[in-house]
């Protein structure tokens, strides 16, 4: 008995530890690509940061490189963008969540929310192209970038607010309905209020999207680096946004075509810590949403 | 009383007003994602459409002649599909075992403060801009690559040497894209499997990895599936990463050919093409778009099976 016990036990051992072997290797190769791309990049990118870099336009006068307009185009976008696809997604996710009752409707809102969320950025760049910069005759401007990617980073919000809206208990629906409070007023006092943190997160999740975007905007935001002009009144502004403007990524891609690579990681380094700042604030929330349940 | 009777009327009536505008204001918006998923649709097959009337959709499907700027220009994307499809597959069979069996790791044998460090990691990974990757792709992987390449053809004279630049390195590149939606994923799906199955086989007396890969591996199935599918998705529309790491040529896709993808042709020839040229560029989107209909398409019966799984136990 014991030895037919041994035996066993000997032959499975081995593939076991093979098993677990794999396991940890590739782990580990997964550990070490991210600790290898962020380290490259820390190491190579922070050389290039300065405060000139990171406040400054490129000059060719002076043969200098500077990322402040860049950073202002990203901004614009990030602000036109969520202005748009905010109040949309939302509303978007209180009908599924609150109006509809299942059906074809739903079905087909769902899909089409699904499908959006699996379709290329380069897909969404030629659509913004011909529909936004040619059809509507925005050209190359930060307004044709931002309804482009406004479309892109729909599913995000919608998505990321029906997932809040259905964590509100049911409860909190009835006890406000049963008190005499129209659908409207309890969606506007009980579900938005109680949904904002998930709400706030699927709209950081998306700024982080906006802010790594770059195949959507080529072709429709254009490549500017300038700061927008101020005007006399301020009205330069406001003129930016039908003027092209890059984002970082953009301008990263530029200056890696052009061989530029110093100031390719620069850019990349801060591109990193955007990203980095973006993931801590998302933890942070969920944490506050899980403890304040 | 009267009066009383009367204000609630009232503000019935005017709220019953509001009520039904916020109705239809939220209806509106939910079908925003319709009309832009439609109208996406039509205006990829308005604009993909008119070269292949003046091309030919035999020449441009299954030509393989990409010659755009010639003369008597040749317009066959022939080598551009084959080279996205056999590039995501190679990245698929090369980022899967990696990221499934990274998400058993994560779910399964790390200690846990181990992978309380790495998932967040993960999910940084997943975070990154695409244009890092293939600065780092250009970088670091090229240079490793091109050393590969001089010590394996050394002795060819018939090979086009790349620097570098080829579908092996636009591959690889890939396969790092896909691995944090894989990992992801596999390792919610992973951690969905009810518990009792674990306890069962354990208690059945199957050891610890015979648990993982016979039972919980196969529980996870759809999750997986649906990682893979969406890994694809990923690979198949990437375009910044590999733009400059592909190396750009038209050519058959072998690992050490330089190569074109459906993506990068688009976006490095979008910038100066013009007439026909333009026309054809929209066509590759159109079959792009073609393929990710499919794969959604295949996502949402991969779906829709995983929930009729969860439903049924």
């Amino acid at each position: 008995m014991p030895t037919v016990n041994s035996i066993y036990d000997k032959r499975v051992r081995l593939l076991d530890s093979f098993a677990h072997g794999m396991i940890y290797l590739c782990a580990s190769v997964s550990i070490l690509l991210l600790a290898g791309i962020v380290g490259y990049v820390g190491y190579h990118g922070i050389s290039s940061i300065s405060w000139s870099f990171l406040t400054t336009v490129p000059s060719a006068i002076k043969g200098t490189f500077g990322i402040a307009g860049n950073i202002i185009n990203t901004l614009y976008i990030i602000i036109i963008t969520l202005g748009i696809c905010v109040p949309f997604g939302i509303g978007s996710a209180i009908y599924l969540n609150e109006y509809a009752k299942p059906g074809k409707l739903v079905r087909l809102i769902e899909f089409t929310t699904e499908t959006l969320s699996g379709i290329p950025s380069i897909i969404f760049g030629l659509f913004g192209y011909v529909f936004f910069g040619q059809t509507l005759r925005f050209g190359y401007s930060i307004l044709t970038g931002a309804l482009t990617l406004s479309i892109m980073v729909l599913p995000l919000i919608t998505r990321n607010t029906q997932e809040a809206l259905k964590a509100v208990p049911s409860s909190y629906r009835s006890g406000a309905l049963g008190m005499g409070a129209t659908k409207w007023y309890m969606i506007r006092t009980i579900l938005l209020p109680s949904a904002m943190p998930g709400i706030i997160t699927g709209i950081i999740l998306s700024i982080g999207r906006i802010v790594g975007e770059s195949a959507a905007l080529l072709f429709t935001a254009g490549s500017g680096y300038l700061l927008p002009k101020f005007g006399e009144y301020g009205e330069g502004l406001l003129k930016k946004v039908i003027q092209p403007g890059g984002t970082l990524t953009i301008q990263l891609y530029l200056s890696m075509e052009k061989g530029e690579y110093e100031n390719a990681f620069g850019i990349a380094f801060v591109l990193l810590m955007i990203v980095f700042g973006i993931n801590l604030l998302t933890k942070y929330l969920s944490h506050k949403f899980d403890v304040s349940r | 009383m009267r009066e009383k009777r009367f204000s609630i009327i009232g503000s019935y009536q005017s709220k019953n007003k509001v009520e039904k505008v916020a109705k239809i204001i939220f209806i509106i918006c939910a079908l925003f994602a319709v009309v832009a998923v439609f109208s996406i649709s039509i205006y990829m097959i308005i604009s993909g459409t008119p070269a292949v009337y003046k091309v030919g959709l035999k020449e441009i499907l299954f030509g393989t002649v990409w010659q755009p700027t010639a003369e008597e220009p040749r317009f066959g994307i022939l080598y551009v599909i084959l080279t996205s499809i056999i590039g995501t597959t190679l990245a698929i069979l090369i980022g899967m075992p990696i990221g499934v069996l990274t998400a058993v790791f994560l779910a399964e044998t790390a200690q846990k403060r181990l992978a309380s460090i790495v998932k967040p990691a993960v999910e940084l990974l997943a975070g990154i801009p695409s244009v890092v990757y293939g600065l780092l792709g250009i970088l670091v992987l090229n240079p490793i690559i091109y050393k590969l390449e001089i010590a394996i053809f050394q002795d060819d004279p018939k090979h086009h040497f790349t620097g570098g630049s080829n579908l092996l390195s636009a591959v690889l590149v890939l396969a790092i894209m896909i691995l944090p939606t894989v990992i992801n994923i596999s390792e919610a799906s992973l951690k969905a499997v009810p518990k009792h199955y674990k306890q069962a086989s354990l208690a059945l007396g199957a050891t610890h990895m015979q648990t993982i890969f016979k039972i919980l591996l196969p529980a996870a199935k759809s999750g997986i599936v649906t990682a893979i599918v969406l890994g694809v998705g990923r690979a198949i529309g990437e375009a910044m990463a590999i733009s400059l790491v592909a190396g750009n040529g038209a050519n058959i896709p072998f690992l050490f050919n330089s190569v074109r993808f459906l993506t990068t042709a688009v976006v490095t020839e979008m910038s100066y093409a013009a007439d026909i040229h333009k026309d054809v560029l929209f066509t590759i989107g159109l079959v792009l778009f073609a393929f990710i209909i499919m794969i959604n398409l295949i996502l949402s019966k991969v779906m829709k099976g995983g929930y009729r799984d969860a439903d049924s136990e």
